[in-house]
């Protein structure tokens, strides 16, 4: 009875992690900006990473394994967002400007006119730039 | 194996999801290649590692293979620091953390 119960949340727990990593992978790949990928890396794949190392522990059973697997649970579970932000950071002293709803342009575009707008590759920093963002949005929009 | 396991079915499963993981570990390298920024790429192989960490993982259960834990466990201590080197070091200032 309580393998039973045992088998049947480790299965679930292993199914549930790669349903969240597929969500991760899926805005990985389809939403528009790099601010928003960071999101969803940061936040359904370390939910995925961690319920799958989860099943992994309680298959493992007790033991020295088991030890280091919730050692490796807690470890993805701290710098999974950390180097979420270190890279969204990164995106950000580069100069590229976040998608908005109203902004008709893509990833391509906010890119290249990051390119445009710093030529020499970040000296004037990024909080020049965001300081006249919300008037050309509305000169836009 | 593993003592005190009922059965094939956890090592089936296992295997399967491993796969199942490779696959969108696969799907991930769409971004690696085309993503416009260098974030992006480097969010993709971040994520590219993440993915490896689970496999490994899972494979130790799977083929019973209990040293692929540790394994795994420096394959994401090296993973966070290739993410959070490539950061600092791609753009001027550098204070990403």
């Amino acid at each position: 009875m309580i393998e039973t119960v045992r088998t049947g949340g480790i299965v679930l727990l292993v199914l549930a992690g790669l349903f969240f990593t597929l969500v991760s992978t899926t805005g990985v790949l389809r939403l528009p900006d790099v601010y928003s990928r960071a999101h969803t890396a940061s936040q359904a794949d370390t939910l995925g990473a961690g319920l799958t190392l989860a099943g992994v522990a309680l298959a493992l059973g007790w033991g020295t394994t088991t030890v280091k697997t919730v050692l490796l649970l807690v470890f993805v579970f701290a710098t999974n967002p950390t180097a979420a932000h270190a890279i969204s950071r990164a995106a950000h002293e580069e100069g590229i400007e976040p998608w908005t709803a109203d902004d008709d342009r893509t990833d391509e575009e906010l890119y290249e006119a990051a390119r445009a707008r710093v030529p020499d590759g970040g000296q004037t920093g990024g909080n020049t730039t965001t300081a006249d963002e919300p008037g050309e949005q509305e000169e836009t929009g | 194996m593993i003592p005190g396991l009922s059965g094939d079915l956890v090592t089936q499963v296992f295997l399967l999801v491993a796969a199942g993981f490779m696959l969108l570990a696969v799907a991930m390298f769409y971004r690696a290649i085309v993503g416009p920024t260098t974030q992006d790429r480097v969010l993709a192989v971040n994520v590219l590692g993440t993915n490896t960490v689970i496999v490994l993982a899972l494979l130790a259960v799977g083929l019973g293979e209990q040293s692929l834990v540790d394994i795994a466990l420096v394959y994401a201590l090296l993973n966070f620091l290739m993410a959070v080197a490539i950061s600092k070091f791609t753009v001027e200032r550098g204070d990403v953390l």
